[in-house]
Formats: C-alpha cells, sequence, structure tokens
C-alpha cells in the first residue's frame, strides 16, 4: 500500500504497534485542516510490525506527548522535501499532557493548575505529580521490539 | 527566599545546624526572645490541628514576633472559592512567612510556587509534613544522642501517615539505620516510599504484621495513630484503628534504653500507663516541636 510522498510535514515512523491511534488522539490531529495518514501494522525489518503517522503540514509538533507515548519512534521532518531525523527520549518533564488521578491531591479541586509530572526513573519509565508524588499510569513499553 | 516543603530538601548539614540552634535555643532562651522582632507569621491552615498550630505561633512569639491566620478552612476566603495560588499572594502582602496546612496534597507547593516569602508545609494530607520530622529528628538526637546506628520501628498506619513517609526520607541518608515497618496490610508503606526510597538506596528494611516479634530489635518505636480523616470508608477505618495498642506488657520485651516516639494526638494506640515509662518521649517530642521550628523560622527569615 502506497501512501503519497510528502514536501513539507512530518513521518512519524518506528511507532510501537497500536500506538498510532494513541498518538492521533493525543495530539488531536484529527483537527488538522490538513491530511494525516495513519498505517497500522506495516511490516518492518527491525521492528517485525510497526505503525507510521503521516502529516501533511508543517505543525507545532509536541515532542513531549510523543516521547511519553512511545519514546523509541523517530521522527521525520520534511521541509522542501529536505529530511531531518529525530529520535525522541522521555521527557524530563510532562505539562498537561497527562492528568493526576490521586483524589487527594490539590489538582482534583484546583483544575486550573497545570499538570506537571516528572520523569523521577528514566529506567523505570516513571512520571510522577509534582504535587503529590503519585505515579502516573504506566505505559507499557516492554514489548517495544527496537 | 526559601520555603520548606519536603524535608529532603534540607542537606544532612542543615539539619544538623537547625538541631544544633533548637538546642541552644533550649539552653538558652532569653537569647532568643527578640531574634524575629517586628516579623510577622501567618499560619494558614485549612485543617484542624492543635500541636502544629500552636507550636508554629509559641514558636513566632518566643522569637518576639507576631502571628496572624485562620485555624480552619470555613474562616478563610478557601470557603469562597479562593485558590491557594491566591490566598499565597494576598498573604505574602501581610506576613513575612507563611505555615501553610492543607487537606490536599501538594497544597503548600503550589503556594510556594506564587508567594513572595518563604512557605513552611505544615502538612499536606496524607504527604509531607516536614516540621513534625524536624521535631522527630531533634527528639532522636535528644534521646540518643545520634542519627546513625539506629534501629526504628515504625507502628501502626503507614500508608497515610506522612510523618512516616517523612521520617523514613530523613533518617534514610544517615548510615546504619535499618527500618521495622510495622502494619497490617492495607496500611503498608505506598510503593513510592519502598521503591524510591528504601530499595533505590539500599536500605536495610523489614515489613511485620507484628509489633510484638519487633519490640525487642528496636532502639527507636515510632508509634502512629489510624487516622480516621484519611479513609473514604468508615468501615474500613473501624476495622483497623485498633490493629496496635501499645501498653506496659508489650514493653517487656523492649531495650532498656528504647525510645518511643508518637507525634500525637494519640487515640488509644498507646495506654496511659505506658506515660510513666522512662522510655515514653512523646511529651517531650511535642515540647521539642516549639524549638526547631524556632530554628526553622529563623533559617528561613535568614535571621542571625
Amino acid at each position: 500500500m502506497n501512501v503519497d510522498s510528502i514536501q513539507n510535514g512530518y513521518v512519524i515512523d518506528h511507532i510501537r504497534v497500536g500506538k498510532a491511534m494513541e498518538i492521533y488522539h493525543a495530539l488531536d490531529l484529527g483537527k488538522l485542516d490538513c491530511s494525516v495518514a495513519i498505517l497500522v501494522n506495516v511490516p518492518s525489518s527491525r521492528m517485525g510490525r510497526k505503525d507510521i503517522i503521516k502529516i501533511d503540514k508543517l505543525i507545532n509538533l509536541n515532542f513531549d506527548v510523543l516521547g511519553y507515548i512511545d519514546p523509541n519512534l523517530t521522527v521525520n521532518t520534511i521541509t522542501n522535501n529536505n529530511v531531518s531525523k529525530r529520535r525522541m527520549v522521555m521527557p524530563k518533564e510532562l505539562k498537561n499532557v497527562i492528568t493526576c488521578a490521586n483524589p487527594r491531591c490539590i489538582t482534583s479541586i484546583e483544575q486550573e493548575l497545570p499538570q506537571v509530572f516528572k520523569l523521577t526513573d528514566p529506567v523505570k519509565h516513571t512520571y510522577r505529580c509534582i504535587y503529590c508524588e503519585v505515579e502516573a499510569p504506566k505505559i507499557d513499553y516492554t514489548a517495544i521490539k527496537h | 527566599m526559601r520555603s520548606l516543603i519536603d524535608i529532603l530538601e534540607l542537606s544532612t548539614q542543615e539539619i544538623d545546624e537547625l538541631v544544633a540552634v533548637a538546642e541552644d535555643i533550649i539552653a538558652n532562651p532569653v537569647k532568643y526572645s527578640e531574634k524575629c522582632h517586628g516579623k510577622k507569621l501567618a499560619t494558614l491552615f485549612f485543617e484542624p490541628s492543635t500541636r502544629t498550630r500552636l507550636s508554629f505561633e509559641a514558636a513566632m512569639y518566643e522569637l518576639g514576633g507576631n502571628v496572624l491566620g485562620f485555624s480552619e478552612a470555613s474562616s478563610s476566603s478557601a470557603s469562597k472559592g479562593e485558590s491557594v495560588a491566591d490566598t499565597a499572594r494576598i498573604v505574602s502582602g501581610y506576613a513575612d512567612i507563611i505555615a501553610m496546612r492543607h487537606p490536599k496534597e501538594g497544597a503548600p507547593l503550589v503556594a510556594s510556587m506564587y508567594a513572595d516569602v518563604p512557605i513552611i508545609n505544615a502538612g499536606d494530607g496524607g504527604h509531607n509534613h516536614p516540621t513534625q520530622t524536624l521535631t522527630d529528628l531533634l527528639t532522636i538526637h535528644r534521646e540518643k544522642g545520634r542519627f546513625d546506628n539506629l534501629t526504628i520501628g515504625l507502628c501502626g498506619d503507614l500508608k497515610f501517615g506522612r510523618t512516616v513517609h517523612s521520617l523514613i526520607g530523613a533518617m534514610s541518608r544517615y548510615s546504619n539505620i535499618k527500618f521495622v515497618l510495622i502494619s497490617p496490610n492495607e496500611l503498608k508503606v505506598p510503593d513510592y516510599i519502598r521503591n524510591d526510597i528504601l530499595i533505590k538506596k539500599g536500605m536495610d528494611f523489614e515489613e511485620t504484621a507484628s509489633l510484638e516479634d519487633a519490640m525487642p530489635k528496636l532502639d527507636i518505636l515510632y508509634m502512629t495513630r489510624i487516622q480516621r480523616e484519611r479513609f473514604f470508608n468508615e468501615a474500613e477505618y473501624l476495622r483497623l484503628k485498633d490493629s496496635y495498642i501499645l501498653d506496659t506488657d508489650k514493653l517487656r520485651t523492649a531495650k532498656k534504653d528504647m525510645c518511643i516516639l508518637h507525634p500525637l494526638p494519640r487515640v488509644n494506640e498507646i495506654s496511659t500507663a505506658v506515660d510513666d515509662d522512662p522510655r515514653a518521649a512523646y511529651f517531650r517530642q511535642a515540647r521539642n516541636g516549639k524549638y526547631i521550628r524556632m530554628a526553622l523560622i529563623m533559617k528561613l527569615l535568614e535571621v542571625k
């Protein structure tokens, strides 16, 4: 299956299978006024299978969201047919990406506070709310085959 | 300008200095009676407290300063829906330093982000209570003469007991410390304490449900109350509230120089018969709270 090449935009590649829709929703890609292609279950020599997202426009892409959902994906930024590749890392801080679920946290009653999580254990991928220190729900990275 | 939200923001050297100042205040109270003359402490207590609030107020008065504030949320603008951030901004204009207690975890941190004056966390839900830990540390120092080579039993509500969490964090920085964590299964220490402090730092610790088994090993027994206000479920509270009751009979196997601490208030977890035992240090501990808060207020106000 082929999708047209992009002159200006992004190819988010090496997404762990099943994560493309999560990224689509987290980045609110459905609201863009450009073509967005989602390819799932694509054969990959490195990963066996992978997902890919193509965005046919240069937008303000939130790399923190991408790094949080799948720190092993790559983002190819295409500007006038020139490609630059960027590997993700787990962001040290997440601001307004996820919300604290602790009913005892101050953010549970003061919704205008920014939701901030800090990466406290990069090995175990642990993020904690800066206010109450409760751990954010874990994303299962273990099945990534990179 | 500096605040105190979490005990771990203080280095062990700073804790040693605070303890030394508190010891000097106890020995020479007159020397400190005008140190904070003209300064005001605001005590913003969104949750009831006797000991902590009164000890902060007594501390400021004994330093020659003044105190303003409220002792429950219903008598503050919080009852009208004012945010913690706004309250902190407003009170910054009225006071030189703020002590805040709040039922929600992280509220004092929020205050410190928006206030122009130092914030002292006087307890935020089941999370942190650094001045209680300073009180505990001063008491340990006065009772045992050291911070290292101690086996510390923590008994009761280790899940919601913020004093326990802060004390584990603080004492885990000293050498040859062993923790014996005594609690019912439902009230064990949270994962972030077990994983990020005890396991990560390679601490020597054991978890048990039996106070009797732990007793002979302990240099310090830190008792806690099962806190009704931390439970969403009353039936669960009633089932667990009498899990541990320390009485003279249980103390028979304890070391002769063991030290019994309790952040107070107690309900029935320490029998009043234990009060006369010289190892019962909890009333001395409550008194120490005033002195260490005096030292802390001076430090944060940068008063020499």
